[in-house]
């Protein structure tokens, strides 16, 4: 791992795996299932993956078994490729080019002629079409009886096509029957013996049609029993559907029918063996279950489950550095990143889940670990239209017996609103571990652990509410502790309060306006007195708490914030999926991408690395504690990680960091701002402006009364209106030092870094204080002074004589 | 069009009774309907399913099966007698006691020269069918239980017959049993169907359809259809399609087709269902085109096969039957009286002052002093109607019209002739028989009578033809000439002595009885043509009254609308809009002018039994919403519901 390499996205996993039927090889020992750009072979006995199919460019839309030689599969996808492998030893056979298409609003079948050669690379050039628009559902599309016809729906029409007699029929079915039932097919399957089609339908019935070859005394039998529209056929007429039952219909016995309910979630695809011993189920949870016989589930391969939205943040476990966010409905699932597996899941609502859509139900918005991973709390919630809303906090502490989380404090009603954050405490070493939610109800809530006290001992301990906060009526958004859990950063709209958990005295309120904070995030290890947000109104800033002032902002339209635990390096995503890593004391990213993928950014997360890097390269340096996972709209699951295998090394020159962000982030850094009093903070840090101005405004908006006299101030007014010869480059490092100690005594806020991080921060603080001592007596140099001289407040006197 | 006065009647209680078997001949396209109160009812398929006759019930005899053999009709029922009918005089030409307690179904052979009927006591009796009346001829092999149901092999040498809980098959020239197919567990064999090729269908009270080779005696396929029983079946003239009707109500076809598209080997496979139905399908018939059925919910149902009809033709459209082709209703102009006429009992109501709602007093009972005004009595028995003593050849009338002047009495009889009876305030004197042509021995249907300025008419409409006769004179007036299809209503103009005629397929005529020619109105229709959403009515006409104000207007009605056509407005084109009533009101007075047409329709009325102009001109609409009906029935078999 010494190897140097760029930094590169990879797709890690977790990509859909129910995107396209499966298909189940002949001897029934092999599952082939599309997955992202991959077909992904699994053992159907031990679900395991046995292949990664790897060669297409863009996502594989089908995958089928070669009719003549069933050791030998076809792939489709949409580069436009189609691919045979040998799925037993992952090795791809012949690519075949397939011309590009005109693009025509409907969508066509054709025929392909797939020409005998010997090369790996054949272009088909043959090309027929066969039915024109067609559904672009491939479940709508199916061969009948030897392949003699092809029969394919869409809408409300069901095509029938005869090879031998290139002839094609037409059904169409009413558009509404008079009960409201949808009549619109959503598959279809054939009989392989018979000459029967079974056609799904939108409200749930199934057609069985006869005599298909006649234009007019067609038939048609009705079979019904799923409630709403029939997802997946198969050949065996098994039928599936959002009710998660699979209904086996015995055919020309259509009365009896044998089932089998709770597969767990809607059935999208079912595939049935060639010997029909086995059948599999994918499942809009990103399963595949493997079924013996109709009535034994006998294995279960479970994707990254993705519902709707990823509600909760993604986590890591801190135990089992398992990726974690909520998949089934009312569960969080823990995900393996290193084995692309799902490990197991927590039932969080802990109540049956109605399969019926439209229906409200409980579910998982929020969950956080501690530091240590013994606890973890969810929130779960649920708004029924006309109903109030019904919230659930829940505490689960981590048994080390079970080696699983056990549910420790039921807390109904935390809030009257939706909760907005929730953090724990990080503080390791501390000793009660404390939770902080903020709600829409203008409140955010301290929850700590409070050792029982009442007669039922043997219950343990169990939370309770310890604070409860609020600022002037506003509604908290997002919520931070400080890495050693002394300070608690609470955002209000465009103010950032400062909180002692200790004490619970509001210590400072930071302002940046003019729009709310959207992320909230402290800086870790040596960047620990930092405190980092952004804006609605596209900034990105970071607040100084020592000084507590504004140390810099850029204007960048960040979507996400995120901290690195385990190294000081903080990563944000911009709208157009640009990536940046930077340390927040210091001045230029250490890495920055314009667009690491297609698409938005939604979620992402460090995840440690289980051994250390030893990269020495300066842009991949922050890659070697931990790795970087997002999860976009397209791709499921992507990793950020130095690929090693590439010797070529990317050097990030200088160019690189003419980016905006460095450009922003240097020409503020010049423009130091003086530790203000908190008290008039909210005014004075407000709009850093060019130089000249600066000073003016300075001048205009201080109140009189604390405003030295005017002649005093005159010469220093018309110096700042002078143009400046000299950088303010040189400051003297000693008057820095000075300055915060000061500050520290002033202050009384106790400083519990390790003294080894001190200087260095304090090197890094830079330019943060004017030095008395700059003896050319600049522009900039004087607003200094003059701000100084206003915080000084009474003192200014002694300061100016000083100077 | 004006504005009407309205009384809206909503009272009464008719309430037609469950179909109970049912028989189609393909020749005549004629389906014979029997209901649970015995009475007959003969519905014309090639006319629009126009229900030509009528025959009422009688007390005490139930029918269960009605049997077609060539042009004659035969009954049995639990009564254990076989009954002919005479549908020419619509009334039963004669029984014959079976001998063999309740008979529950009868049938014939192909050949029509043999009747069968299975009795309760277990024996299947053969008559044979001769000219004029039907003759035992023997017994087959005594069963044990009750024979629920028969169905004669095409050649005639077989016989299917369902029992409790087997199926037997007995030859039919030796008589003797051949074999049975045994149930496993207690069923009734409601029906069999014998076809050519030996294969015995069965639907059984398990709910099952089961097919079986007829000359093994071997289970082919069972379809479970239903829960609760299968209780008839019907298969198609050419066997390629059988339907099974349900006691939930459902009909389920199933069809022989082979499985693979180019291969002969067929097999029965269940395809379509059909739910037009709350209650039990007790009758069903598979006609060419379509699927007839009726049951416990009275209604007859109509569903064409849409892969044997056209789309989206007239043809293709199903049909309800609900309630009766003819006016129950009579209303008494002058007096405002209303008759309404139940199976056994009249109702007469008078027509209240409406203040809002609640209105009417009732005379619940049978007879009525018509002194003031005509009325029109069209009741079935007219025996138990009129006063003390009646002439003897009045014992049988169909219809009855009073003279204008109410001194004489007009009843339709036997063979197409007609009584005329000269009444006083105490008694009443047979005057006169008005006689057909010779050979003709059909029956008066229809019947009107009106003042003419110079002499008094009366008219009868035989099936298609219509007859005038002046009825001072009692002679043959004239005759309108045939047109194919049957009269719904006919009405004599009051003052202008027009006789207007409508048909069952929705023509309208009108003859002047003084130049005895079509009038210059009616052939201008004629060549104009009706509008085609006029035509595409599918209920007939059953009353035409004129308005006693306006001479021009003529008003008339079915099932769903009334209409008033204004003769001295221009008749619609093809391309105007017929329902023009709504668009009309919106339009300024110059521009109503401009549209409006003579057929104003109005439609804000449903299952309209009669309207009628009394004359203090406002207008009574009797209705009889079939949510009424529905609610009277019984409840149906349970089914589950989903989600209940």
């Amino acid at each position: 791992m010494v190897e140097h390499g760029d930094i590169r996205v990879v797709h890690r996993g977790g990509s859909k795996i129910n995107f396209r039927k499966p298909v189940i090889t002949n001897d029934s020992r092999f599952l082939l299932c599309a997955s992202g750009e991959s077909v992904k072979v699994f053992s159907t006995s031990t679900e395991e993956c046995i292949h990664d199919l790897r060669g297409h460019t863009d996502l594989v839309t089908g995958v089928l078994i070669k009719p003549s030689n069933h050791l030998q599969a076809f792939s489709c996808s949409a580069d436009g490729t189609v691919r045979l492998w040998d799925f037993t030893d992952g090795i791809l056979i012949k690519v075949r080019l397939l011309p590009s298409i005109v693009v025509c609003p409907l969508f066509q079948l054709v025929a392909v002629h797939l020409p005998q050669s010997g090369d790996q690379l054949v272009e088909a050039r043959e090309l027929s079409a066969v039915l024109t628009g067609i559904s672009s559902n491939p479940a709508a599309t199916v061969f009948g009886r030897g392949g003699e016809y092809i029969a394919s729906a869409n809408g409300l029409q069901l095509e029938v096509y005869f090879f031998k007699k290139q002839k094609a029929y037409r059904f169409s079915l009413k558009e509404d029957n008079k009960k409201g039932g949808k009549n619109t097919f959503t598959c279809v399957a054939c009989h392989p013996n018979d000459d029967c089609i079974a056609t799904g339908h939108e409200d749930g019935k199934i057609r069985l049609w006869r005599n298909f070859n006649h234009k007019k005394e067609y038939t048609y039998s009705t079979l019904h029993w799923h409630h709403s529209a029939v997802s997946s056929l198969s050949t065996n007429l098994l039928s599936g559907g959002i009710e998660s039952v699979l209904v086996q219909w015995r055919y020309n016995q259509e009365n009896q029918r044998d089932f089998l309910p709770r597969l767990g979630a809607a059935i999208t695809h079912i595939a049935v063996s060639p010997d029909g011993a086995l059948y599999c189920t994918s499942h809009s949870d990103n399963k595949i279950t493997i079924i013996q016989s109709c009535v034994k589930v006998s294995a279960v391969i479970q994707g990254l489950v993705k519902g709707e939205s990823v509600g909760t943040d993604l986590m890591i476990d801190p135990r089992s550095k398992s990726l974690v966010l909520n998949g089934k409905p009312g569960h969080l699932q823990f995900y393996s990143l290193q084995r692309d597996k799902l490990l197991y899941n927590l039932d969080i609502v802990q109540q049956e889940y109605i399969h019926e859509s439209g229906l409200q139900q409980f579910e998982v918005v929020k969950a956080a670990f501690d530091a240590s991973g013994n606890w973890l709390a969810t929130v779960e919630e649920r708004k029924q239209k006309g109903a109030e809303l019904e919230l659930n906090l829940k505490l689960w502490a981590f048994d080390e017996q079970t080696q699983s989380f056990v549910l420790n404090t039921t807390i109904s009603a935390p809030h009257e609103a939706q909760i907005t954050g929730m953090c724990f405490s990080h503080a390791t070493d501390s000793q009660t571990t404390m939770l902080v939610s903020t709600s829409k109800d203008g409140h955010f809530k301290a929850w700590q652990l409070a050792a029982q006290s009442q007669t039922d001992a043997d219950e343990g301990p169990s939370w309770s509410c310890d604070f409860v906060g609020a600022y002037h009526g506003l509604v908290p958004e997002c919520c931070s502790f400080s890495a050693d859990g002394s300070l608690l950063a609470v955002s209000f709209q465009e103010v950032v309060t400062v909180w002692s958990p200790a004490s619970w005295e509001l210590l400072t309120t930071l302002s940046q306006p003019p729009k709310a904070i959207r992320n909230l995030c402290f800086g870790r290890l040596s960047c620990s007195k930092y405190l980092l947000g952004t804006t609605d109104s596209n900034l990105l800033c970071c607040w100084n708490l020592l000084t507590c002032s504004l140390e810099w902002s850029t204007s960048m339209d960040v979507s996400l914030l995120l901290a690195d635990p385990l190294s000081e390096n903080m990563a944000a995503f911009c709208c157009q999926a640009g990536l940046f890593v930077f340390k927040p004391s210091e001045p230029r990213p250490l890495f920055s991408q314009k667009a690491v993928c297609s698409g938005m950014v939604t979620r992402a997360v460090f995840a440690p690395r289980e051994e250390m890097l030893e990269s020495c390269e300066e842009s991949s340096q922050w890659l070697n504690r931990s790795q970087l996972y997002f999860l976009t709209q397209y791709m499921v699951n992507n990793t950020n990680r130095s690929a090693v295998k590439e010797k070529k090394s990317l050097v990030i020159d200088d160019s690189v960091a003419m980016t905006p962000f460095y450009l922003l982030l240097g020409k503020h850094r010049q423009q130091q701002q003086g530790g203000d009093d908190p008290q008039s903070g909210v005014s004075a840090e407000r709009t850093p402006l060019p130089q000249g101005s600066v000073a003016i405004k300075e001048l205009l908006q201080t109140p009189a009364h604390v405003l030295p006299s005017t002649s005093f101030l005159c010469s220093m007014f018309v110096q700042s209106l002078l143009i400046s010869v000299t950088d303010s480059r040189e400051e003297s490092k000693h008057a820095e030092e000075e300055m915060e100690s000061e500050k520290e005594e002033e202050d009384s806020e106790e400083e519990i870094e390790s003294s080894r991080t001190r200087p260095e921060q304090q090197a890094a603080v830079g330019g943060g204080e004017a030095a008395e001592s700059a003896a050319p007596a600049m522009t900039k140099a004087q607003v200094r002074e003059l701000r100084r001289v206003k915080k000084l407040d009474h003192s200014w006197l002694a300061g100016l004589l000083d100077s | 069009m004006g504005e009407f006065k309205v009384h809206r009647v909503r009272f009464f209680d008719y309430m037609p009774s469950a179909i109970r078997a049912m028989a189609f001949n393909s020749h005549t396209e004629r389906l014979a309907l029997v209901r649970a109160d015995g009475a007959l009812e003969i519905f014309n398929f090639a006319d629009h399913y126009f229900q030509e006759k009528v025959i009422p019930g009688q007390d005490g005899r139930a029918v269960e099966a009605l049997c077609w053999v060539g042009q004659r009709l035969f009954s049995a029922g639990l009564n254990g007698e076989i009954t002919e009918y005479d549908l020419e005089n619509l009334r039963p030409r004669y029984t014959v006691e079976a001998y063999g307690g309740p008979i529950w179904t009868i049938g014939s052979n192909k050949q029509g020269t043999l009747l069968m009927v299975g009795c309760e006591d277990g024996t299947v009796k053969m008559f044979e069918i001769l000219k004029e009346r039907i003759q035992f001829q023997r017994n087959l092999e005594r069963q044990k239980g009750r024979i629920v149901s028969l169905s004669w092999h095409p050649s005639g040498t077989l016989i299917a017959a369902g029992m409790m809980d087997m199926i037997r098959i007995f030859n039919a020239e030796t008589g003797k049993e051949m074999q049975h197919d045994p149930e496993s567990r207690e069923v009734v064999v409601w029906s069999v169907a014998f076809l050519s090729d030996y294969t015995i269908i069965s639907g059984d009270s398990a709910g099952k359809v089961q097919i079986w080779d007829g000359l093994t005696g071997t289970l082919v396929r069972t379809h479970l259809v239903t829960k609760w029983d299968v209780l008839c079946l019907s298969v198609s003239q050419d066997e390629s399609s059988l339907i099974a009707g349900t006691s939930e109500g459902t009909v389920v076809q199933f069809q022989f087709i082979s499985s693979t598209v180019d291969q002969q080997e067929e097999e029965w496979v269940r395809t379509r269902t059909f739910k037009n139905h709350s209650h039990d399908v007790r009758a069903l018939a598979h006609t060419e085109t379509a699927v007839v059925s009726g049951g416990m919910d009275t209604q007859l149902v109509v569903r064409p096969l849409l892969d044997k009809v056209e789309k989206n033709t007239q043809e293709s459209a199903m049909r309800k039957i609900a309630l009766p082709h003819r006016s129950l209703v009579c209303c008494a102009k002058k007096a405002g009286l209303l008759l309404f006429q139940f199976p056994d009992h009249l109702e007469v109501w008078r027509v209240g002052e409406s203040d809002g709602h609640g209105e009417e007093n009732t005379h619940t009972h049978t007879h009525t002093h018509t002194h003031t005004h005509y009325l029109i009595l069209p009741s079935p028995s007219s025996s138990s109607l009129q006063v003390s003593k009646l002439p003897k050849d009045l014992c049988l009338g169909h219809q009855l019209c009073f003279s204008s002047d109410s001194t004489k009495l007009f009843a339709s009889s036997r063979h197409s002739s007609v009584i005329v009876v000269a009444l006083n305030q105490l008694e009443c004197k047979y005057l006169h028989t008005l006689k057909p042509k010779s050979g003709e021995s059909r029956l008066a249907l229809f019947f009107s009578s009106s003042y003419f300025q110079l002499d008094k008419l009366s008219i009868v409409a035989i099936e298609t033809t219509v007859t005038i006769y002046g009825s001072v004179c009692l002679q043959l007036h004239c005759t309108v000439p045939i047109y194919s299809s049957c009269p719904t209503a006919i009405a004599i103009h009051p003052t202008t002595s027009h006789l207007v005629v409508v048909h069952a397929d929705q023509q309208i005529f009108e003859y002047s009885l003084v130049q005895k020619e079509y009038t210059e109105w009616s052939r201008k229709l004629q060549k104009q043509g009706l509008h085609s959403l006029w035509l595409e009515r599918d209920t007939p006409v059953t009353h035409v009254t004129f308005s006693l104000k306006n001479p021009a207007h003529i008003i008339l009605h079915d099932m769903f609308m009334f209409c008033i056509i204004d003769q001295s407005l221009p008749l619609p084109e093809s391309k105007t809009l017929l329902y023009n009533q709504m668009t009309l009101r919106s339009l300024p007075e110059q521009e109503r002018i401009r549209h409006s047409h003579a057929f104003k329709i109005c439609k804000n009325f449903k299952h309209v039994m009669c309207v009628s102009l009394l004359e203090d001109h406002s207008l009574v609409v009797v209705e009889r919403p079939l949510l009424d009906m529905m609610s009277q029935l019984p409840a149906p078999v349970r089914q589950k519901k989903f989600a209940t």
